[in-house]
């Protein structure tokens, strides 16, 4: 942070510092910040948007587990993971339409299809997944049913939800990087190469969470399997941005980011542990399972705080933009002097 | 880095056929006084709500920012000059400029808007449509400048939770008015008309301070070559763009979105991968 | 002038894209200087010194615009023997009565030589205005200046420079002032120093010249025309003063009777008209006009007097139209207390103001100086229409009227004032009809009988613009010039330099000819008194021959084969004389001013720099210390304004000079001025919520040395502390502000905006004037507001009765004096 720091003290001549020497830069008048404000606005979302990260990425992974489990005869696993996946999407639709200053205009979002707008094309990804994935959870409770052509449909039904929902589902996962990362906000903007890769390991870490929670330890060999090499991805990805962005991972080993993030790391890694040794214990699975989805969560905070950090000051947006003005060959956007 | 192919019509791009000419500003800060008539101005014809009564201590800004209830703002950077060899004393600049919203060529803000509220207009500027906005506040981090916010207060204000912005007076000139911060500026600091006109303007205006040793002037935004592919609000500042808390080199961030929806592609095959490797391996 | 006029200021940035050179003298640095080319920082109180060692600069280097002045001032004039400057007597200037502190006028006259005076064109006669001049000013060197101001030497020279290389045939150069130069115990003489400056120069009576006098309000200029001062009748002729003017003639013979020189020998036809225009038909030659009917006045009725009286018991109503005492009048403590002691009090106003409120919840309720159950003022607020919900004219800083239609009807009870007075009028006239008793004729008298319409009985306003305009008594038509003024009683005119505004029976003040459909004097835009002429005295235009100074300047000038005055402006002179134009022996009125004499008001026809009657505190300028200072004089033993207008009470204490007692105890110099994003006493701003938020408290300025000094905060409190009382505001800490170097010391200059007070607006907060005391300039009785001295501490006032306590220490530390004639005149000539 201290590099970000030097930008904002500069702050212009009627300085918060009347008693010490506030001018006396001594050289030529140089304010590097306006007031040290921010320059541009961070998000004006609540909670509901950092949840909804997590809560979206839950929804895709199960869906894939659950996908998988079909594919594979491992019932449990299948239908926990539909429901979870049921429960997830609920959860986002109402994070989602909550978030909104007009609740009551959600639906303006179907008015356009546009490929610019992540927003739009995750609205648009949710409104397809949605039904499907919903589908597929409501025909696991066909089996409750008297016996009939609706009870016999539901298999089959089922499976086509399912897989038509996990067609979708990678996409719902990670859009919501290119949402975050589709901003002005440097610490997300500069790291849109590797925020679907940390979405992607985040969400499967999740989903693989849920399904050791949901599915007896016979079922659960591949999302063991899963919980390790999402996790891996998840950390590796989330080094690259605490270690590998430049300025802006100042942002990501911020105080509130960085404590956000180790719990993470620490979480997942607990998660894996637990996961691998709880391979016959039910407890000791569910442990595991909720050492993950725990840790996905913290991994959502601390990236979307990290992009907050990088918000708030000014030091973010402007000395990487300063230098990139600086560096002589690279054709500079701005003109005129 | 990609740039966008300049020079860009965005009213043609937006599918104007024949749009008429793209409209904008010319704000020379080097003749602003700091009046704050546009502020006020803007804020009667636009009935946007009184922003707070704090104090700043900003130098004589009390207003702090462009937000949602603040569609001008009229910055005041104090600097000490240091002693010239004649006089040994120390002199002081007082900088003033009042921003607005850069109705961007490449508009951020309208392109992550997932409703359509925002709009390019005919006249290549971009308006925010009340009656559309669902406050998803996409467009609030998305703006490189930090324009646009969503409005949280006066409670019971009609537009309470829309984002909300400049509207570059869209009504007025329709009526054949000029926007009422440039009518209201007494010193021209802010010129209001075709924007090939004003870039003209602001170049040879640059030229007069250079020619006049007011080596600090400089151009801002106008340059259809830079991030956002010019903008439409083109300033002549006298110190870095960042003095006056704009940023240096703003880029459109959806000049990336191709390689963001790539590298989501990867991720989303990776997903795939995996979950498949998963359950390719042994039962337990 | 960007901070208080900022619609103006477009032609001064308008003016400096084209080139001109801007310089801004202030205390601190403001809107103005930011757009500047020449900043310099001045000590408050102390422009006469700085003007001064300028117009040394150009004596001593001969750098006069010599023509012009030879021809057109009164340089050439020489002095009765009797006068005696400042420089021998210690700061007085001869005719100095002690006891009275006031000048006897007749040492400053011109030297008579029988009917005429004296005029030496080589300007060598050491008696001559300009060697008199010369030696008045010479001791006001670049040292001096630097002592006095804590402007140096360089800057003194650049801004002298400046203004010569913007003088002369080719070039003109304006100064403009406001009320930085006129509220201070010397504002007349700022104006006077300034006034020399550009006569010097010869840039007066010249396009692009003159000295432009801001002014405030939006008709302030009309309320000076068609005065709302106690001391004058409309267009300027003086109110008839007790034992003095007992008699019509007396009264007229003292403005400028039918012998004199210049054209203030129309006053007879001015003076009668007035009185027709009011009194109608009972104002005849038998009875003088009614001249009985004109109140008198017996001495200093002016605002400050009237608020001690009331404190006093004397005065019993006040009406208060469009005016906020409580926060926009010096020493605001008295105003609250003296309102407080009225029977009623009628308030008309746009919004609750804190002059209707004080009674509840002004500062000295809080002090229990007032007990709001015991407060024995009655208040009327009575809601006014505001500017743009009536009609009528407002006068401008350019003497121009603008006729301003009606935009929206006032809401609910809202009225006008021409609503208010009219009908006022009409019920004391209902009241009293059939009175026998004399006092009452003056009142039942007048011409009452304006049009109104509307659902209202709106009156007129364009009625009463016919009156002001003037008509013929018989026929009713009005006349379109004041030269068709008669002193018969054939005419009426209720302002005779607005005569004209109909001129041919047409409102010229509602023309809006665009200013880009004619020349840059744009004479169809309005109408300006006198006569549709926009610069004054433009004779001065052209040399004396009638030939434009150059070709650049041309304005107005004789055409020789027309033989008549013409050119871009009304000529102000009479058309046909040509400059060659003598007057014969004897001649009076105009006539009596030759072809190459522009200053036709003037008796002698010249601009005067040295002036020998008029002024209350002396013939020339003079630097003198603010009435507080924290300095010596360091030019004389005479500290301040001797003749400087004093109220001696125990509720009206000042601070002590250096000589007679601790001056460190009030160390700081402040003043206080304006804010754009307020206005005055901040009715009109701190009600809107719109202005409100552009500065929503009151603050003070202080320089970073101060605040290390004084530990003081940026955006913390600090308290300012006078003898009168002590005020608290959020404190900004500025490089716009700096100590400057004075007679070896550092003095620091703090500022406060005066736009706010306490009460129930948007913004609230303790009131500038509460700083202040009664100490007004003796010419034109305007307060001390620009400069005073004051100490400050951090942290908050304290409230309730340990505030007064406060004070009193202070006092009581400082020694705080009584201004005794003693103490005031502190010369010791030798
Ligand atoms: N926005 C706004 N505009 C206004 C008004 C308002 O309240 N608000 N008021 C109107 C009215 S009523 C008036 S009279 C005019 C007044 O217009 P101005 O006279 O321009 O107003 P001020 O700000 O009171 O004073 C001007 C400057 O005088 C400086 N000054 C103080 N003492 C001295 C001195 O000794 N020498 C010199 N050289 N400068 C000194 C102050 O620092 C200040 O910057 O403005 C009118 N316009
Ligand atoms: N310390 C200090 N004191 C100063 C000055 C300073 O520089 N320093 N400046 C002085 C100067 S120049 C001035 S002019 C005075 C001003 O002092 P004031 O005249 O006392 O103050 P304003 O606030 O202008 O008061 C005008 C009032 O008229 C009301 N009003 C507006 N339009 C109308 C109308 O059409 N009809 C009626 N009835 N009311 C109306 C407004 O609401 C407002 O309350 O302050 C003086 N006092
Ligand atoms: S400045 Fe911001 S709000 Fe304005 S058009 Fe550009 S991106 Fe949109
Ligand atoms: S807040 Fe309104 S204008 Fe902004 S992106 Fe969302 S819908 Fe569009
Ligand atoms: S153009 Fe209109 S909406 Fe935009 S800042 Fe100016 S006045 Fe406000
Ligand atoms: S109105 Fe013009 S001069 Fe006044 S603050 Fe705005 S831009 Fe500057
Ligand atoms: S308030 Fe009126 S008079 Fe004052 S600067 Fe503005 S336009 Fe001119
Ligand atoms: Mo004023």
């Amino acid at each position: 942070m201290s590099g970000a720091r030097c930008a904002v003290s500069g702050t212009s001549a009627a300085g918060s510092d009347p008693g010490g020497d506030v001018n006396a830069r001594g050289e030529a008048p140089a304010t590097d910040s306006y007031y040290g404000r921010p320059i541009i606005k961070a998000p004006v979302w609540q909670h509901d948007i950092t949840v909804y990260l997590f809560t979206g990425g839950l929804a895709a992974a199960s869906s894939l587990l659950a996908a998988g489990a079909d594919l594979t005869g491992r019932t449990a696993l299948r239908r926990g993971s539909r429901l979870t996946a049921l429960a997830a999407l609920s959860a986002s639709a109402g994070l989602l339409i909550h978030d909104l200053g007009r609740p009551s205009r959600f639906a303006n979002m179907l008015r356009v299809f546009k490929p610019t707008s992540p927003m739009s094309m995750g609205t648009w990804i949710l409104t397809a997944y949605g039904p499907l994935a919903g589908l597929a959870a409501i025909t696991e409770l066909f089996g409750a049913l008297p016996d009939g052509r609706l009870r016999a449909a539901g298999p089959k039904a089922g499976r086509a939800a399912g897989l038509g929902a996990a067609a979708l589902a990678p996409a719902l996962a990670t859009y919501t990087a290119v949402l975050l990362a589709d901003t002005a906000v440097p610490a997300w903007h500069e790291a849109h190469r590797h925020l679907p890769l940390l979405f992607a390991g985040s969400a499967l870490a999740s989903g693989a969470g849920a399904g050791l929670l949901v599915a007896p330890t016979s079922q659960t060999g591949p999302v063991r399997r899963l919980a390790l090499a999402a996790t891996a991805l998840e950390l590796t990805a989330t080094s690259v941005l605490e270690h590998r962005l430049g300025r802006q991972s100042q942002a990501y080993r911020a105080p509130g980011p960085a404590r956000l993030l180790r719990l993470a790391r620490g979480l997942g890694i607990a998660g894996v542990v637990a996961a691998i040794a709880g391979r016959r214990s039910r407890p000791l699975s569910a442990v595991a399972g909720a050492a993950l989805l725990a840790g996905s969560v913290c991994s959502r905070f601390g990236v979307y705080q990290a992009g907050l950090v990088s918000a708030a000051d000014p030091a973010f947006t402007v000395l990487p933009q300063r230098e990139r003005l600086e560096r002589p060959r690279e054709p500079s956007g701005r003109a005129g002097r | 880095m990609t740039r966008f192919p300049p020079p860009c019509d965005p009213a043609v791009e937006a599918g104007y056929p024949e749009p008429p000419a793209r409209v904008g500003f010319f704000t020379d800060t080097s003749i602003c006084i700091g009046c704050k008539a546009c502020e006020v101005a803007c804020k009667e014809w636009n009935g946007v709500p009184v922003d707070g009564l704090e104090l700043l201590g900003m130098s004589y800004d009390n207003t702090g920012a462009l937000g949602a209830n603040t569609w001008r703002h009229v910055a005041f950077i104090e600097q000490r000059v240091p002693a010239g060899a004649a006089t040994g004393q120390d002199s002081v600049r007082w900088l003033m400029s009042s921003d607005v919203c850069k109705h961007c060529t490449h508009a951020a803000c309208l392109d992550v808007c997932p409703t359509g509220s925002l709009l390019r207009t005919e006249l290549g500027t971009v308006v925010v449509q009340d009656d559309i906005c669902n406050g998803c506040g996409y467009c609030i981090p998305a703006c490189p400048y930090g324009v646009i916010d969503q409005r949280r207060s006066p409670a019971g204000d009609r537009n309470v939770g829309l984002a909300q912005k400049c509207t570059l007076c869209y009504d007025r000139i329709g009526g054949g008015l000029e926007p009422a911060c440039a009518t209201a500026c007494p010193t021209d600091s802010i010129q209001f008309g075709p924007l090939d006109e004003l870039r003209q303007r602001a170049a040879e205006r640059v030229a007069t301070l250079h020619a006049a040793g007011v080596t600090d002037a400089r151009l801002y935004g106008e340059d259809p070559g830079d991030g956002v592919g010019g903008t439409g609000s083109v300033f002549l500042l006298l110190d870095e763009p960042e003095v006056y808390g704009l940023p240096p080199d703003p880029v459109c961030t959806t000049r990336d979105l191709p390689a963001m929806w790539r590298r989501a592609g990867l991720a989303a095959a990776a997903m795939v991968t995996l979950v498949a490797a998963a359950f390719l391996g042994p039962p337990r | 002038m960007a901070e208080a006029h900022p619609v103006g200021f477009q032609w001064v940035i308008e003016a400096k894209l084209r080139g001109a050179k801007v310089i801004h003298v202030d205390p601190r640095f403001t809107r103005t200087s930011a757009l500047a080319d020449i900043f310099v920082p001045i000590r408050a109180g102390t422009d006469i010194a700085f003007l001064g060692g300028i117009v040394n600069h150009i004596l001593s280097n001969d750098l006069d615009f010599r023509e012009y002045v030879v021809a057109y001032t009164n340089a050439a004039t020489i002095l009765s023997e009797g006068f005696v400057d400042t420089e021998d007597l210690d700061g007085l200037f001869s005719g100095f009565d002690p006891a009275t502190r006031t000048y006897d006028e007749s040492t400053w006259q011109y030297a008579e030589v029988g009917d005429d005076t004296e005029r030496d064109e080589t300007l060598e006669h050491p008696r001559c205005v300009f060697q008199v001049l010369k030696r008045h000013f010479a001791r006001y060197t670049p040292e001096m200046v630097e002592r006095v101001c804590g402007v140096g030497p360089e800057q003194l020279l650049e801004v002298a420079e400046a203004w010569v290389a913007g003088s002369g045939r080719e070039r003109t150069t304006t100064l403009v002032y406001s009320v930085g130069w006129t509220q201070h115990s010397t504002g007349v003489q700022y104006i006077r120093t300034g006034a020399i400056l550009q006569l010097l120069l010869g840039n007066i009576g010249r396009p692009g010249g003159g000295i432009l006098a801001l002014r405030g309000h939006a008709s302030i200029q009309g309320s000076t025309d068609i005065p709302t001062l106690f001391n004058l009748l409309p267009g300027y002729l003086p109110m008839p003063h007790v034992g003095q003017h007992d008699t019509f003639d007396a009264w007229v013979g003292a403005i400028g009777h039918g012998g004199q020189k210049g054209y203030w020998g129309g006053a007879p036809a001015y003076a009668t008209s007035l009185l027709k225009a009011w009194w109608g038909d009972a104002a005849t030659a038998d009875n003088d006009f009614a001249y009985g009917h004109l109140p008198r006045i017996s001495g200093d009725h002016g605002t400050y007097r009237q608020v001690l009286n009331m404190i006093d018991g004397k005065i019993k109503g006040y009406f208060l139209l469009g005016q906020n005492p409580a926060v926009g009048s010096a020493h605001g403590k008295a105003q609250r207390l003296g309102m407080a002691n009225l029977d009623w009090l009628v308030v008309r106003d746009l919004f609750e103001i804190e002059s209707a409120t004080f009674w509840r919840d002004g500062p000295e309720v809080a002090t229990g100086e007032i007990v709001p159950e015991e407060c024995r003022t009655e208040v009327f607020l009575l809601p006014a229409a505001s500017h743009v919900e009536k009609e009528g004219t407002f006068t401008q800083t350019q003497r121009m009227l603008q006729w301003r239609e009606k935009a929206v009807e006032p809401p609910g009870d809202c009225r006008s004032e021409l609503w208010f007075t009219y009908h006022l009028g009409r019920l004391v006239r209902e009241r009293l009809a059939g009175s026998t008793d004399p006092r009452d004729r003056p009142l039942l008298d007048l011409t009452w009988d304006y049009p109104v319409h509307g659902p209202t009985a709106e009156p007129s306003a364009e009625a009463v613009l016919r009156e002001i305009n003037g008509f013929e008594v018989a026929s009713g038509r009005p006349l379109s010039a004041s030269t068709e003024l008669a002193s018969d009683g054939s005419t009426a005119a209720g302002c005779w330099i607005y005569t004209g505004v109909l001129s041919g029976g047409v409102n010229q003040a509602a023309r809006r000819t665009s200013r880009h459909d004619q020349d840059e004097v744009a004479a169809e835009w309005g109408w300006a008194w006198p006569a549709n002429r926009r610069i004054l005295y433009n004779r001065a235009s052209a040399d004396p021959q009638g030939r434009p100074w150059s070709e650049r300047k041309a304005y107005v000038w004789w055409d020789e084969a027309e033989a008549r005055w013409t050119g871009k402006d009304v000529p102000d002179c009479q058309v046909d004389k040509p400059p060659s134009y003598r007057p014969p022996v004897g001649a009076t009125g105009p006539d009596a001013l030759a072809g190459d004499d522009p200053f036709i008001m003037q008796g002698d026809g010249k601009g005067w720099l040295f002036v020998p009657s008029g002024l209350i505190d002396g013939p020339l300028p003079t630097h003198y210390e603010a009435a507080e200072s924290p300095v010596h004089n360091p030019l004389y033993g005479q500290q301040s304004n001797p003749t400087r207008m004093v109220y001696e009470r125990a509720d009206n204490p000042r601070h002590p000079s250096p000589s007679e007692g601790d001056a460190s105890v009030f160390p700081f110099v402040f003043t206080t001025s304006r804010l754009t994003e307020h206005h005055t006493a901040g009715a009109m701003s701190r009600n809107l919520g719109y202005l409100s938020e552009l500065q929503p408290a009151m603050f003070v300025e202080v320089s970073p040395a101060l605040a290390r000094e004084r530990r003081l905060d940026h955006l913390g409190w600090a308290t300012i502390v006078t003898a009168r009382s002590a005020i608290e505001a959020r404190v900004l800490v500025t490089e716009r502000l700096r100590p400057l170097r004075v007679e070896g010391r550092t003095i620091h200059q703090v500022w406060l905006p005066y736009h706010w007070g306490v009460g129930a607006a948007l913004t609230s907060g303790d009131s500038a004037n509460d700083l202040i005391g009664v100490s007004l300039d003796p010419n034109v009785l305007i307060q001390d507001s620009k400069v005073g001295t004051c100490d400050v501490q951090p942290g908050r006032r304290p409230t309730g009765p340990a505030l007064l306590e406060l004070v009193a220490r202070y006092r009581g530390r400082a020694g705080v004096v009584q201004a005794t004639p003693e103490r005031i005149v502190t010369a010791r000539p030798r």
